[in-house]
């Protein structure tokens, strides 16, 4: 039992990467990793409403969404999962402004720390597309916590390699036409590539 | 002030979304492995970004700007969902093939960049050209992508045979790496490189000067 939740976290972390195998929250990924520490900060608070919004839009799916979910309300043939767009992103949304508010409150310097990108978050597609994933692949509610968790790590692990590759060219004598953005583009490139080399690991 | 022409035609190749902007990457790369799936994408994003601006832009006046992000979100997602059930009543194969990139067009950049930066400050009539434009911007880069993948990686065109396979009895050997993730980022680099080698104004400045080699001039 333990093993298939280890096998799905290594899976979501290395083997599915949001930002290297599906392309999720590309923009903040390319934007906001010129640097280490900005780039880890990121990724932490990417983790952390990840882990929260996976499970939770989970629960709204299963017991408000889904064809015939509200079954213990009385109502056995409504079915409104085509309102599930409009539903997890209230709750991404509502999530990361709960989390704020909680981190300015108890944890004020990590709230420092975080600043500007936490609002930033509601529209990073990885964590939308977790949330999409999960509802696609029918995961459980412990499954999704996994999921949404390891989804974060890798997230977090690839943004923070960027940064690293990033600093370094900072330095190199790249041809005019492909200085930053370019540049940027093959290097995630090849991260990506070497990504893939831990495609056929299962445990 | 732009004129309407302008407002049109520059996201095209003067202030691209993917390649200057740095907007709606994301589902740029993941759908453009066949040309039917990123003609659909192109077709569902233009239509979300027209219609979302010319949203906005009504209600822009009456919205307090506290919430304008969450009503703008709203609005969006709503849009998205009209796409979607659309999609899947007419096209549902190439729904199921797009799968959650539909879903994330919520999300893309693109949509809530153009609400946010040009939307919110102009009328209707200019707020649907604009993001016509962007989409616009956003589709050239995404066939010129979908151009390259598909007949390289697996010989075919919207389907159609073009490069006979050797599978099939013909010359081409297929290459693989076309249909996975990083030759997106190789293809959407080089695209850049060209733009830029194109248009030498959107070069970023170096952050770094290298000094020039003074060794010899010393060993003099």
């Amino acid at each position: 039992m333990l093993e298939h939740y280890l096998g799905l976290f290594i899976r979501a972390v290395f083997i599915e990467n949001m930002a290297l195998t599906f392309f999720l929250g590309m923009c903040t990924f390319i934007a906001i990793s010129k640097k280490i520490s900005t780039a880890i900060g990121l990724g932490v608070a990417v983790t952390v409403v990840l882990a929260i919004t996976v499970p939770v839009n989970n629960l709204i799916y299963n017991y408000l969404l889904r064809d015939g979910a509200l079954a213990w309300a009385g109502f056995p043939d409504v079915d409104l999962s085509f309102l599930g767009l409009l539903s997890y992103i209230g709750v991404i949304a509502a999530m990361v402004q709960i989390l704020e508010m909680f981190l300015d409150r108890f944890v004020p310097r990590l709230y420092n720390a975080l600043g500007v990108f936490l609002p930033l978050i509601t529209v990073n597609c990885a964590i939308m597309g977790a949330s999409l994933f999960m509802i696609e692949r029918d995961y459980t509610f412990a499954e999704s916590t996994v999921f949404g968790l390891g989804a974060g790590v890798g997230w977090a692990l690839a943004i923070t390699a960027l940064a690293g590759v990033r600093e370094k060219l900072q330095y190199s004598d790249v041809p005019e036409g492909l200085r930053g953005l370019g540049i940027t583009f093959i290097s995630v490139g090849l991260i990506s590539m070497c990504f893939m080399s831990f495609g056929g690991i299962d445990i | 002030m732009q004129t309407p022409k302008e407002v049109l035609i520059d996201p095209i190749f003067n202030n691209n979304p993917i390649a200057l902007q740095v907007l709606g990457v994301c589902s740029a790369l993941a759908v453009t492995v066949n040309m039917s799936t990123t003609l659909v994408m192109c077709a569902a994003v233009t239509f979300v970004t027209t219609m979302s601006n010319v949203l906005v832009s009504t209600v822009r006046n009456r919205v307090p700007s506290s919430i304008r992000i969450i009503v703008q979100m709203t609005l969006i997602a709503s849009l998205v969902i009209v796409v979607d059930q659309i999609l899947r009543a007419v096209a549902y194969d190439i729904s199921k093939s797009l799968s959650v990139f539909v879903g994330l067009i919520i999300t893309n950049c693109i949509v809530m960049g153009r609400a946010e930066a040009f939307a919110m400050q102009n009328g209707p009539w200019l707020s649907a050209l604009d993001g016509f434009g962007n989409a616009l911007g956003y589709s050239v880069i995404l066939i010129a992508v979908a151009l390259v993948r598909e007949p390289l990686g697996s010989g075919t065109l919207l389907g159609y045979e073009i490069l006979p396979r050797v599978a099939d009895g013909g010359f081409y050997y297929t290459n693989g790496l076309m249909l996975l993730a990083p030759s997106a980022f190789f293809i959407i680099g080089l695209f850049i490189w060209g733009i830029r080698s194109w248009k030498p104004e959107q070069v970023e400045e170096p952050t770094y000067e290298i000094a020039p080699n003074m060794q010899y001039k010393e060993a003099m």
